[in-house]
């Protein structure tokens, strides 16, 4: 025995909402623990969401109100073409009791387009078909229905005793003492030009990292489930008249992520979509989305979202295990979504991972391979059809993972690097030749002697011309200064460098000479040498006669014509000597 | 290499190229070629031969190794420098080329047939005379030798005159003379336009204008000349090659854009020779100037060296390796030539002395360089980033309140590939072929690699066709929806309307009863009120301009800048499904016949039953499970 005050049925969106009020009262004598709710099956198959909560009285807060468990039941002895769902009580109701019960049943693909083609320049009307009787398994006492509609624009509706309408609500009832199982079909028939955007599939990709982030990652497939359209699509209709032409297109869609949402993408399998806003509050991030076409009826599209979130926002501690506290549902207003797919990317090497949701989920599990990964990620899999946007509740994932896998990666990398470097070091100085007295083994050691030895011979030969210029920029110095000291001094620093020089030559030479490999060289090498001595002993002379005429005070032309001859010879040396030590260069 | 911009844009999203890897295996075939000719190696030649077959596997361009080798080895045996070095770098590159080649698909027996590739077979027998010759000069005595050659010669002549004979036969019996019309229309510029529109229609055939050299190659287009003089200084096998490879690209740019690319690494390598030639000028006469102070020189060395490494990684990369490469045989063949000849080393050095400059001016010089190198890298960042990074399918306008994206293309896409069926035909200009095909995942009628002149003429003569011989054509082909692109609002410049003389071209080239002068008025295309009848009734005019008057009134097009000749009409035989944003893809399908005969006597039909299917509704009402 029931008695119903109001049930408000909410079309002004596609997700059909009815909220009855249930007042029920025990009039037999056992104690009631349970109460049966009926829907025909028709409606029971859109059936998305349900909820019964206790309501206590008008004047509390619906914060305190409880919602009582809901399952589906097959009691006996009750008409086939039924669904029930009972709602457990908790404490049984005696004789007399009475509870008032508020039952949200919230329908997806309730509303049906009619006309189902319509053109460019027809408006959408939609048709909703439902009892005025409250479908009870018990006798009601009071009972009345009222539909709200999203404007005053209504077709038909079915008339039947005690209707009334005030502009955009129709009122059915109240009606009286009507027995179990009466139903009255109504219709309504009305003008809907809200878009009917609904996901076929949307997969929700939650990934955490450790380091900080919770990554998003949605993809959609959307459909517009209105009236199809039919006949041309003319953009110059839809531009200059948009909401006539047009009017139940779906032009934008708005998602409100989380506060500090960031790094925020919309695209699709072609590439960004670059028609999209963003705001951002600190209580909550807006995205509004426009797809690439407006959608008409019928159309299809297929994009992906994604953002990061900070991962302090949604992951908590509790006794040693870590729990993801994140919404379920589509962040996107007023979508139904006929399969949501949400699954949870673990990091790599999480255990004891359990899932609590607030409402019946398929659950599985996958594994999920990404960068660096050994194992593979565990990856917790949860499923539901028809849902809707009250199903947009947080669900809960506990895992234990413990800190120091975090560095896992990272240390691989290190390691994988380090490796490979004391990988070289170790090719760089060993010495890999098979047999260690083959002929060749030997000829390239010796071949490698020679080269370092004729490498130090070049050295010296440089520091021997870097002396000479020295030797030249002293007399410049003088001719510039008159220091004839000066020059003297460096002419002795030159002399000594040289003699050292020589010194530090000849073992090199000796060396040298020993070598059968250098048999080419050597000619060449002792060339140099003489030339580089000739050359010497040129610059010397030419020095000292330079130093000597200064002291002897002669004008700087007499000068240039006393050295003017050496001068050229040591020029023609000093090239001679270059190309030797290119030759040698080249070896 | 990387920066040039003209390279860049062959490796942009969008237009992503096989052309990009062919450069590398072009750039790379040519270093293994010249370093085969300096080293002599037979496992470099074998090496090149292969890197040879990777060119020709990415690219048809491989001809213009083909050609250009042999034309080096035929100007090296012209002027007497001819070494068996060259015998190896080029005989087996031919040899082994020519099989692999042959291995290609596409190629297959084309290697061996065409002409573009009678070339290096000629030069290869001309080789082995040539080696034959300079061997017999080898064992005979020098008496002998004279009796011989004009022993060979003779016979020779008239061998060669018989194979030449039979040659010419051969190639004269086929109608484009064995040359493939790509080639043809590089040797001869007009070739294309006369005889195979298709070619000709594409941009980037076109000849370039002096500005895209400018922006292709910039500062490089000042540095080439100087590079070839550097090249002249030392002249040895490999810069007589690189040499002929600028000249021979520079032509061939001259012909087609697209070639641009092939110009771009000559450039680069010619530049980097001037600049290193510069460097090392300017850093000797530095090094001169500052004997006195060691200390200072070596830094001062240090310095100037880093920065001409610095410089030289700035300009390209490719660069340094080829400068590497170039430098290093260069000066060994310069330091071979002075062995032989004493003389002229001499003379080198005292060149040497002349080309010291003064300190000051070479420090400024220097910086000044670096600086041009500067620019340089500053222009390609730009040009990469402004010119080329902007794909041709997301197009943007700047405007006083920012920046603003035309995303038609890939709306359309999009839209036919959610709202079309899987196995729906699309036709377009094959232009958008790929793009339908990748973004849209629709089959195409005609796409960007079709090779078939036919079936590209079919499309363009549906375009130029009245609407109903347009309707049979594309449903014969089993066409559903027909794209065209139309920028007459927006003024994109590059759409159908004015792509449309050369559908008209290519279509009348197979379909005669489509006659260029029919849309032409005295010679001139145009789309208003004087455009001939022809031209206002084909289909690509009326799909581009269906109720575009109704848009501002006066149907003014902002591409051609004139208002449209016939602006009121109906499409009796396509619908309009979908138009972009700002109009530039419009999507037309095509009616069905059957509907179209029907229409008529169901429409009053079909009203009746919408006013009395309201009421039905009551009806009904009908308990569900009673």
């Amino acid at each position: 025995m029931n008695e119903i005050h109001n049930t408000p049925i909410d079309l002004t969106t596609q997700a059909v909402g009815i909220t009855a009020t249930l007042k029920v009262e025990n009039a037999g004598s056992d104690l009631v623990s349970e109460v049966l709710l009926a829907f025909p099956d028709d409606q029971a198959k859109h059936l998305a969401y349900l909820t019964a909560t206790n309501n206590e009285g008008k004047g509390k807060a619906k914060s305190s109100s409880v919602s009582f468990p809901v399952d589906v039941v097959r009691p006996k002895g009750m008409p086939p073409s039924l669904t029930f769902y009972s709602v457990s009580l908790p404490k049984g109701l005696g004789k007399g009791d009475s509870l008032t019960l508020d039952v949200l049943a919230v329908f997806a693909h309730a509303l049906q387009p009619f006309p189902e083609r319509i053109s460019q320049a027809d408006i959408q009307l939609v048709v909703f078909y439902e009892t005025a009787h409250y479908l009870s398994p018990y006798a009601v006492k009071v009972q009345s229905l009222s539909v709200k509609l999203p404007d005053a624009r209504i077709e038909s509706f079915s008339k039947i005793e005690n209707t009334k309408i005030h502009g955009s609500e129709i009122k059915y009832g109240p009606y009286e003492n009507l027995p179990p199982f009466s139903y009255s079909p109504i219709a309504v028939h009305f003008e809907a030009n809200q878009p009917f955007a609904i996901a076929q599939q949307l997969i929700r990709e939650i990934e955490i990292s450790h380091w900080g982030n919770v990554q998003v990652t949605e993809h959609y497939n959307l459909v517009h489930e209105g009236a199809q359209s039919k006949g041309e699509f003319s953009r110059l209709d839809y531009q200059a008249r948009p909401h006539v032409r047009g009017a139940s297109a779906i032009r934008h869609l708005v998602a409100k992520l989380p506060p500090r949402a960031h790094s925020i993408y919309y695209r699709d399998e072609i590439g960004n979509i670059s028609t999209s806003k963003l705001w951002g509050d600190p209580k909550k991030t807006e995205l509004v989305i426009e797809p690439r076409y407006p959608m008409f009826g019928g159309w299809r599209t297929a994009f992906t979202i994604g953002y990061g979130l900070p991962l302090q926002d949604f992951l908590f501690h509790l006794e040693g295990k870590r729990c993801l506290n994140i919404s379920f549902g589509s962040p996107i207003n007023e979508l139904v979504v006929d399969t949501l797919i949400v699954k949870v990317v673990l990091p790599e090497g999480s255990t004891d991972i359990s899932v609590s949701a607030p409402f019946p989920v398929k659950q599985g599990q996958e594994t999920k391979f990404s960068h660096l990964d050994v194992v593979g990620r565990p990856v917790i899999v949860l499923e539901k059809t028809n849902v809707v946007p009250e199903h947009n509740q947080h669900f809960q994932v506990y895992y234990k993972f413990s800190s120091l896998s975090m560095f896992r990666e990272p240390l691989m990398l290190i390691s994988g690097f380090f490796f490979l470097f004391v990988a070289c070091i170790i090719y760089m100085h060993a010495d890999l030749s098979i047999s260690k007295s083959s002929p060749s083994y030997l000829a390239k050691l010796q071949w490698d002697e020679v080269q370092a030895g004729v490498q130090q011979v070049r050295n010296i030969f440089d520091r021997c011309l870097t002396a000479h210029d020295k030797l030249e920029a002293s007399l410049r110095d003088l001719s510039r200064t008159g220091d004839v000291q000066a020059c003297k001094a460096s002419w002795k620093a030159v002399d000594n460098l040289l003699k050292d020089l020589s010194k530090d030559l000849k073992p090199l030479l000796v060396s040298l000479q020993s070598s059968p490999q250098a048999a080419q060289i050597l000619p060449k090498v002792e060339e140099l040498i003489a030339k580089e001595r000739e050359l010497q002993e040129k610059l010397m002379v030419k020095h000292s006669t330079v130093v000597d005429s200064y002291e002897k005070k002669l004008s700087g032309r007499e000068i240039e014509n006393r050295v003017a001859l050496q001068q050229q010879k040591i020029t023609a040396l000093r090239q001679e000597v270059d190309d030797l030590l290119d030759f040698i260069d080249e070896i | 290499m990387q920066r040039v911009p003209s390279y860049i844009s062959r490796s942009v999203a969008g237009s992503y190229d096989n052309e990009a890897v062919a450069i590398f295996a072009l750039i790379f075939t040519f270093y293994l070629y010249i370093k085969t000719l300096n080293t002599g190696s037979l496992f470099y030649a074998t090496l090149n031969a292969i890197s040879y077959f990777y060119m020709v596997c990415s690219w048809g361009g491989y001809t213009f190794i083909i050609n250009l080798i042999p034309m080096h080895v035929l100007l090296c045996i012209v002027t007497g420098r001819y070494s068996s070095r060259l015998y190896i770098a080029y005989a087996p590159l031919v040899v082994l080329g020519t099989l692999l080649a042959s291995l290609v698909p596409v190629v297959g027996f084309n290697a061996v047939m065409t002409s573009e590739h009678f070339a290096s077979f000629l030069v290869f027998i001309i080789i082995h005379v040539v080696a034959l010759v300079y061997y017999i000069k080898g064992i005979l005595s020098p008496k002998m030798f004279k009796v011989a050659v004009t022993f060979v010669v003779s016979i020779g002549l008239v061998v060669c005159g018989a194979a030449l004979a039979v040659l010419i036969a051969l190639v004269a019996s086929s109608p484009t003379k064995g040359w493939s019309g790509r080639s043809l229309s590089l040797l001869d510029p007009t070739y294309a336009s006369k005889y195979i529109p298709i070619i000709a229609s594409v941009s980037e055939h076109q000849p370039p204008t002096w500005p895209s050299y400018f922006m292709d190659i910039n500062v490089l287009a000042f540095l080439v000349p100087a590079g070839i003089i550097a090249c002249f200084l030392p002249l040895s096998d490999a810069s007589s090659f690189v040499i002929l490879y600028i000249v021979t690209s520079v032509y061939f740019s001259g012909v087609m854009v697209r070639l641009m690319l092939v110009l771009a690494p000559a450039a680069c390598i010619m530049s980097g020779i001037a600049l290193s030639a510069a460097f090392d000028v300017f850093t000797r006469s530095i090094k001169f100037q500052l004997p006195g102070a060691t200390e200072n020189f070596e830094r001062d060395a240090g310095e100037t060296s880093s920065n001409s490494v610095v410089a030289q990684n700035d300009v390209a990369k490719t660069e340094k390796n080829e400068d590497a490469v170039k430098e290093r045989p260069s000066k060994k063949n310069r330091k071979k030539e002075k062995e032989n000849v004493e003389k002229p080393s001499v003379k080198s050095q005292i060149k040497k002395k002349l080309l010291i400059l003064p300190l000051e001016a070479s420090i400024i010089a220097i910086f000044l360089l670096v600086l041009l190198g500067a620019f340089y890298v500053v222009h390609c960042v730009w040009a990469a980033a402004e010119a080329y990074s902007a794909p041709s399918i997301v197009l943007t306008s700047h405007s006083h309140d920012g920046l603003h994206v035309f995303d038609d293309f890939r709306e359309a896409y999009a839209w036919l590939s959610h709202n079309t069926e899987v196995d729906d035909k699309v036709a377009s200009w094959w232009d958008y072929g790929y793009q339908t095909t990748a973004m849209a995942n629709r089959t195409v009628i005609v796409d960007n690699n079709t090779w078939n002149n036919t079936h590209i003429a079919t499309v363009g003569t549906a375009m130029s066709s009245p609407e109903k011989a347009a309707w049979e054509i594309f449903n014969s082909l089993d066409v559903k929806y027909v794209l065209v692109v139309f920028g007459g609002l927006v003024g994109y410049p590059s759409d159908d309307i004015n792509k449309f003389l050369w559908m008209v071209r290519i279509g009348g080239g197979v379909f005669p009863h489509i006659k260029e002068p029919d849309y032409l008025r005295d010679g001139q295309y145009r789309i208003d009120s004087q455009a001939t009848p022809t031209m206002l009734n084909c289909l690509m005019y009326k799909l581009s301009y269906y109720r575009f008057v109704e848009t501002d009134g006066k149907a003014f097009d902002r591409v051609r800048r004139t208002e449209i000749g016939k602006k009121y009409f109906k499409l009796t035989h396509f619908e309009e499904v979908f138009t972009t944003h700002h109009w530039m893809v419009r999507i037309y399908k095509l009616k069905p016949l059957k509907n179209r005969i029907r229409g008529r006597a169901k429409k009053s039909k079909s009203k009746a039953s919408s006013t009395t299917s309201t009421k039905r509704i009551g009806m009904k009402k009908k308990n569900p499970w009673h």
